[in-house]
């Protein structure tokens, strides 16, 4: 596992040193064996800025093998800077291979959407996390919040949801909504739409969240209890769209706005844009789709 | 009433390295009375009152307190989880300044329902009826309950706390100065408000002050503190009028007349 002799720096296989590694696995099979928990560890400085998935990469880079295939999405697109950064830079120091497909990946990372495919065992999501402590902006006080995750004292989570419902009338969050795994710990899974939520209850993949920043690592092993909190008389909801994808047709997926022009025109489409492109390709269309639907030449994605 | 005490300290001992914070303090507590702490600042009171309510360890002595199912506790013994239990159902505990007791960044009915729902509620219509009720019981307009604290006057404030602590249906509070701070006017209306929610509720309170005024239309039992030591206690009325120790002399003789 030779880095480039070509380059002036010589990195070891997929950029962290062994020792990194190690260490940071240690903290993934903490957080599998104790769900939700959330795992100190020694996070690096990684080559790219805080906020743009530094968590996640140091897990990533230290779960992967040369035979894994890597998938990477921003908000569910493939084709955003940072996932393709992120797919560059784990081609460059693994020579991984890289996938838009989530079928094909044995590893997704990702930044807030979980493909609308579901996953199957064997796979691995990666999350980045820039917040991982749910408490947070109730309970300044990390002290506190760590007392209150080991007393289980969740009380406080639903005070927040019982805020928004007097001010809003429903529960109003719809991302970072908080979870609680396994009967035990309450979890923030991470800036993820609602709607992502009822994906990761009894998933068959692992989910591994990396949060770089605040140094904390958790994770959801295959098939774990991951139930939504709400109130007796305000249930959990998720989002719903009154149409379907402007360019797939789909229906009963999480879809983007996308502004056409100056003048109000706009479309919804799919946020996930490798279910979109399948599902064009397999000749589903929606009211916006080019009339051609053969996927020859140049495939444009909405953006 | 029962013939039992709600709480029991024996010698309860409290030092700073070699400064004294309290010494030697002995007394039971019953169900549905209301003990004064009166002091000069620097007495003691309110290391004693934070010993009491495990907010500080004592460096000896002990406490117990008989639990709802009429079992003693031994308060230094319990585990901290149970600790913060008791405190968050059977006690209550109302700082002087209310940003302490409150959740300021959240609206008051959540900081009244706040309790419920750490102890389990999970039904909103319930807890925000629960909260309106108690917003009334204190004086606080229905309207304001999605108000944030922030936007209160002190006393309201002081109020908001005290409807939040109660909720629960404690049955021992802690009140530290609950009144400091507040006018004259606004003082006596929250008084009478506490006379006449620990009299209906049967409260047992630990009142800790250096108002002698407070002293007398709250409690009825009174422990004097000098130095970090208990220098007299007593009945109230007979403490205030029929004062023994020197310290309470000159501490009563201090009351400014109008």
């Amino acid at each position: 596992m030779n880095a480039q002799s070509t380059d002036i720096a010589t990195y070891n296989f997929a950029y962290l040193d062994e020792q990194t590694k190690r260490m940071i696995r240690r903290a993934i099979l903490k957080g599998i064996a104790i769900p939700g928990y959330q795992v100190p560890f020694a996070s690096r400085e990684m080559p790219m800025p805080y906020g743009w998935g530094t968590g996640g990469v140091q897990v990533t880079a230290s779960i992967i093998g040369p035979d894994d295939v890597l998938k990477v999405i921003d908000q569910g697109a493939n084709d955003t800077t940072n996932a393709v950064s992120i797919r560059a830079f784990f081609k460059k120091v693994a020579k991984v291979d890289v996938t838009t497909e989530t079928a094909k990946a044995t590893i997704i990372q990702t930044r807030h959407r979980i493909p609308e495919q579901p996953l199957t065992a064997g796979q691995v999501l990666v999350f980045q996390v820039p917040i991982p402590e749910p408490l947070r902006f109730l309970e300044p006080r990390e002290t506190e919040t760590r007392k209150m995750h080991a007393l289980e004292e969740y009380g406080l989570m639903h005070v927040k949801l019982y805020e928004d419902i007097a001010k809003h009338g429903r529960i109003a969050t719809s991302y970072a909504y908080p979870v609680k795994v396994e009967g035990r710990y309450v979890m923030d899974p991470s800036p993820t739409p609602k709607f992502d939520n009822p994906k990761m209850h009894r998933s068959p993949a692992l989910q591994l969240f990396g949060a770089g920043r605040e140094k904390r690592i958790y994770a959801v092993p295959p098939f774990t209890d991951v139930v939504s909190l709400d109130f007796e008389d305000h249930s959990f909801e998720v989002q719903t769209f009154d149409q379907p994808c402007a360019l797939c047709g789909a229906e009963n997926v999480y879809l983007d706005e996308v502004i056409l022009d100056d003048h109000g025109g706009h479309m919804f489409v799919c946020s996930d844009t490798d279910h979109c492109e399948k599902r064009r390709a397999d000749g589903h269309h929606g009211h916006l789709a080019p009339e051609t639907h053969s996927a020859s030449g140049k495939m444009e994605p909405a953006e | 009433m029962t013939d039992e005490p709600l709480l029991r300290v024996s010698a309860l001992s409290k030092f700073y390295g070699s400064r004294v914070g309290c010494e030697n303090v002995t007394f039971d507590l019953w169900p549905g009375e209301v003990l004064a702490v009166v002091g000069e600042s620097g007495s003691g009171k309110t290391t004693l009152l934070s010993c009491l309510s495990t907010r500080l360890l004592p460096s000896s002595g002990t406490a117990s307190y008989r639990m709802r199912d009429g079992q003693w506790r031994e308060l230094y013994r319990m585990s901290e989880a149970e600790r913060r239990f008791l405190m968050r159902t059977d006690w209550g505990l109302v700082h002087q300044n209310p940003a302490d007791g409150l959740r300021m960044t959240v609206s008051a009915g959540a900081n009244v329902g706040e309790r419920l729902m750490a102890v389990g509620d999970r039904h909103y219509g319930r807890i925000r009826a629960t909260a309106v009720d108690w917003l009334s019981r204190v004086e606080i307009d229905e309207d304001r309950i999605d108000d944030e604290p922030r936007a209160f006057s002190g006393g309201m404030r002081q109020r908001l706390q005290i409807a939040r602590n109660l909720v629960t249906g404690p049955r021992l509070v802690f009140m530290d100065e609950p009144t400091g701070g507040l006018d004259v006017s606004v003082q006596a209306r929250l008084l009478d408000l506490l006379r006449g929610l620990v009299t209906d509720l049967g409260l047992a309170a630990i009142v800790v002050t250096h108002d002698l005024a407070v002293a007398r239309l709250l409690s009825q039992r009174m422990m004097v503190m000098k130095d970090g030591r208990v220098v007299e206690s007593g009945l109230t009325d007979r403490v205030l009028e029929d004062p023994r120790a020197p310290y309470t002399q000159l501490l009563v003789s201090s009351i400014l007349q109008v």
